[in-house]
């Protein structure tokens, strides 16, 4: 990894939300706002972090580069490579292995053309493989961008991605119509309203 | 103080110990490799496991701090089940390279392995393969070899203070590495390869060169530096192949800086193996007679008066005393061991000591440096200093040139009028090393070296005084050398007698033909061009400066090659082994100043190195006891007058670069390229 890539510095806008995060710790505890700060930088550079913008957010914070470095490499939200303009990370740890998974992968590689860890030649897509989402009540789930899409199956999991590469933005979250985490088969307790009685 | 049971033995610790601690307290040896005693508690490697009663499984006992009536096994089937565990897991991805391993032979994991690994792998599928990282011209890695005990990290970042090293990425994909490629950025960077438990890390000079179980062990004192520190040399044969550091707590603890450490390539280079002398212009090699005979015919009739003598910055006490008495008895009072040429008074002990004391700065609470870089002058000091600032209440105010020190200072002014301010105490700092209960002042030669250094000097004793930092119990008066030889210089009285010149002085007499001959001990560091048309004798072990400029250059024997007396900044007079024999022709350089004594015609009395060190511990009582600090008395020292106006200057412009040692030494070369970026600067080895 090399250091010579584009300088990179904070934006009067981003300075000023980068400013207000930072307010939000102690006095001489600014380095907690790391990831915040890297999930701002991110944002603004189209999804991934060049060495400059760590090092301009370890300036930011008046911490060592590579304490930077360190937290940017151990979290997989960080991409320290270009990816696609929408990222699509699929669990496949143990309850949405359970739950079919594989079907999931495998629908998302033929829809999307790329395997898992690869991003499509028009730069519009970047297909992965997660750990655990934290949502196994509603397994299998597939992370897209900044959404959670949950209860797929091969075939809904085709439809949201072809409306996404249309251009639509489909809704998130359960895809059965069940609310949140509530059970699959539907309401198992206060299932009537009170007047009923 | 808790009481515990280790093995059955019951023993008594201190709070706040962990339970390693208690077990090597208790005599029981607890296989580590991340555990450190001079670093943070890491506790990620799980050598240390030891079994605790109550407690279901087992404990890592460099992270368990002791508890009143513990009971803990160290012996058990358990406890080798479980070591055997770990070390099977650190092994899956360790390479079986030992045969080309650096390592090997002097290699934790594989002394542990002995007693905890299988003889067999049960592992089956790839073994991970990491990148190697460069971490510059110093320290080799092997990444693969890695198992990820953050020694080194945590090295870098409490000890050296350079925050360059971490650990990337997660779970298996884990590296150790600064993330730019770029030479680490310490003085101290070589003493995370004696801190790597495997072969990770490895001394690049060094690489493949030899195996430890040839080499043989000398211990001895570094002279790159005025700290002394201790250092154990490996030699084989004729060779010495590297240095190593040797524990002494008051002095550099574990640790030696890279200079110590790795310009010892530069003993193999440059160096006089024969005497030489200049016939029509040029130097010619010549045997130990022709040479003697040389300046015999040329000082015959040359009166005493019209001679000097320096002595340079690596001379040991055993030389300097011999060639003091070499000029008595020529009757010269022209003699000098301030290359530098700076304003310290040998008649008052105290006042050219670093009277604190290097442990001693872990008791001070406030610090006054007056032109001076100790990073670069003593990087040891510098760590202790880092090691007191870390303790907490430590502030530390600078007058003079201030670099990055790897703690925070605040920097007052450049030069002697904020020094003036603060000694009158209107300076508005002035308050923190009076109302401090232990605060210590250290001057730096960058500020004795110049014409007013007697009036810094002065102000300098008279801050000291003023904020109460010189009494019974504490002596907060330090003077921090650069040269190895400058204390016993000054302690052996190597200062002008009656009417005598200093160095500026000689140099100056040698111009303007006022004198005739000039004898450098290993003096480099001096405007040797200037010397006119002085016949010049050098007496060295490398052809640099001085023996350029030499009309007779005697081959002497460098620190490693002789038993010799060094006394280092603190007063501490220690004594040097040799570890090989000079090469060539080259002798101890006292006993070539002795058989020269006998060619001038006034043969000195010594004949072994007892005798010379009888007349040390006579001409200084001091000699007489080794490795322990003398009281030093005070008094009045220094000039009244008020300084000059100039800004303080640094003595040490390239860390790398202070010897003549260093500058024939390759490795040195590549650093001062490498990592100070002094890249347009052509050294000798560039030819």
């Amino acid at each position: 990894m090399s250091a010579n890539q584009t300088p990179f510095e904070f934006t009067q806008a981003l300075r000023s939300a980068a400013d207000k995060i930072v307010a939000k710790y102690p006095e001489g505890r600014q380095a907690s706002a790391v990831l915040p700060l890297l999930d701002l930088v991110q944002r603004q550079n189209g999804g991934w972090v060049t060495t400059d913008m760590m090092s301009a957010v370890a300036e930011f914070l008046d911490m060592a580069p590579i304490r930077v470095y360190e937290v940017a490499s151990f979290y997989t939200m960080i991409n320290l490579e270009p990816v696609g303009e929408t990222v699509v990370e699929v669990c496949t740890t143990t309850p949405c292995w359970l739950r079919g998974c594989d079907g999931i992968v495998q629908a998302c590689e033929e829809t999307l053309g790329i395997g898992l860890g690869e991003t499509s030649a028009d730069g519009r897509f970047t297909l992965r493989e997660v750990e655990c989402l934290g949502a196994c009540v509603n397994a299998p789930i597939v992370k897209i961008n900044d959404d959670y899409y949950e209860d797929l199956d091969p075939d809904r999991t085709r439809a949201i991605l072809d409306s996404i590469s249309r251009g639509a933005a489909p809704p998130p979250g359960s895809q059965t119509g069940r609310k949140t985490s509530a059970p699959a088969s539907g309401p198992t307790t206060l299932s009537a309203s009170a007047g009923d009685s | 103080m808790p009481t515990l049971t280790i093995d059955g033995v019951e023993i008594e610790v201190e709070a706040g110990a962990t339970v390693l601690q208690a077990c090597e307290q208790a005599g029981k040896e607890v296989p580590r490799f991340c555990y450190h005693d001079r670093l943070n508690i890491a506790g990620n490697c799980r050598m240390c496991l030891v079994e605790m009663e109550k407690s279901p499984k087992p404990i890592a006992s460099c992270a368990m701090p002791v508890g009143d009536g513990m009971v803990i096994h160290t012996n058990t089937p358990q406890v080798q089940k479980a070591r055997e565990g770990v070390m099977e897991f650190l092994l899956i991805n360790h390479p079986l390279d030992c045969p080309i391993c650096d390592q090997g032979g002097e290699c934790d994991l594989q002394d542990q392995a002995m007693a905890y690994g299988l003889d067999h792998s049960r592992y089956r599928e790839n073994k991970r393969a990491v990148t190697d990282k460069d971490l510059g011209p110093l320290v080799k890695t092997v990444m693969t070899r890695c198992i990820h005990c953050t020694r080194c990290i945590r090295f870098a970042t409490e000890i050296a203070g350079v925050e360059e090293l971490g650990a990337l990425g997660r779970g298996e994909h884990m590296e150790i590495s600064n993330y730019v490629e770029q030479a680490l950025s310490s003085e101290l960077s070589g003493n995370i390869i004696d801190l790597c438990p495997v072969g990770a890390l490895t001394s690049k000079p060094y690489a493949f060169t030899a195996r430890s179980w040839e080499l043989n062990t000398t211990e001895t004192i570094d002279t790159h530096d005025a700290v002394g520190s201790n250092i154990r040399v490996d030699a084989r044969g004729r060779t010495i192949l590297r240095v190593l550091p040797r524990l002494h707590e008051d002095i550099n603890e574990e640790w030696i800086s890279d200079k110590a450490r790795f310009a010892n390539d530069g003993l193999r280079r440059q160096r006089l193996d024969r005497p030489y002398v200049r016939r029509d212009g040029r130097l010619h090699a010549a045997s130990w007679d022709e040479a003697f005979s040389a300046i015999a015919e040329r000082l015959k009739s040359t009166d005493g008066t019209r001679m000097a003598a320096i002595a340079g910055d690596q001379a040991c006490a055993e030389s300097m005393v011999v060639l003091k008495d070499l000029m008595a008895a020529l009757g010269s009072p022209h003699i000098d061991c301030r290359q530098d040429g700076a304003k310290l008074d040998a008649s008052i002990r105290s006042s050219y000591l670093f009277n604190t004391t290097i442990s001693g700065i872990e008791d001070a609470d406030a610090c006054l440096m007056i032109g001076t870089n100790p990073r670069w002058e003593a990087a040891l000091v510098n760590a202790r200093l880092r090691k007191r600032y870390l303790a907490g209440g430590f502030r530390v105010l600078s007058v003079g040139p201030q670099p990055d020190l790897t703690f925070p200072v605040e920097v007052l002014g450049a030069g002697p009028d904020t020094l003036s301010a603060f000694g009158n105490g209107t300076h508005e700092a002035a308050q923190v090393l009076t109302n401090a209960e232990r605060p210590m002042v250290i001057v730096g030669q960058g500020a004795l070296a110049r014409e007013d250094g007697a009036a810094v000097l002065g102000a300098a004793r008279r801050i000291a005084e003023n904020s109460n930092a010189v009494r019974d119990d504490w002596n907060g008066f330090n003077v921090l050398h650069t040269a190895a030889a400058r204390v016993a210089g000054l302690d052996l009285g190597l200062v002008p007698g009656e009417g005598g010149r200093d160095v500026a002085g000689i140099i100056d007499g040698a111009a303007k033909g006022e004198i005739d001959a000039v004898f450098l001990l290993g003096a480099d560091e001096i405007d040797v061009a200037a010397m006119g048309e002085a016949f010049v004798i050098y007496l060295g072990h490398h052809g640099d400066k001085g023996a350029g400029r030499a009309d007779v250059v005697l081959p002497g024997a460098a620190y490693v090659e002789k038993n010799a007396t060094w006394v280092n900044t603190e007063g501490r007079v220690q004594l040097g082994h040799r570890a090989v024999f000079p090469p060539g022709d080259a002798r101890e350089d006292w006993a070539i100043i002795r058989a020269l004594s006998e060619v001038m015609g006034c043969t000195l009395p010594y004949d072994d190195l007892g005798s010379v060190r009888r007349r040390m511990a006579e001409v200084a009582e001091t000699f007489n006891i080794i490795d322990v600090i003398q009281p030093a008395p005070w008094g009045q020292f220094g000039s009244d007058a008020a300084p000059d106006a100039e800004p303080f200057t640094t003595p040490i412009d390239d860390f790398y670069m202070t010897d003549a040692i260093c500058r024939s030494s390759e490795t040195m070369a590549a650093c001062s390229v490498q990592i100070l970026g002094n890249g347009s600067k052509a050294t000798g080895i560039h030819g």
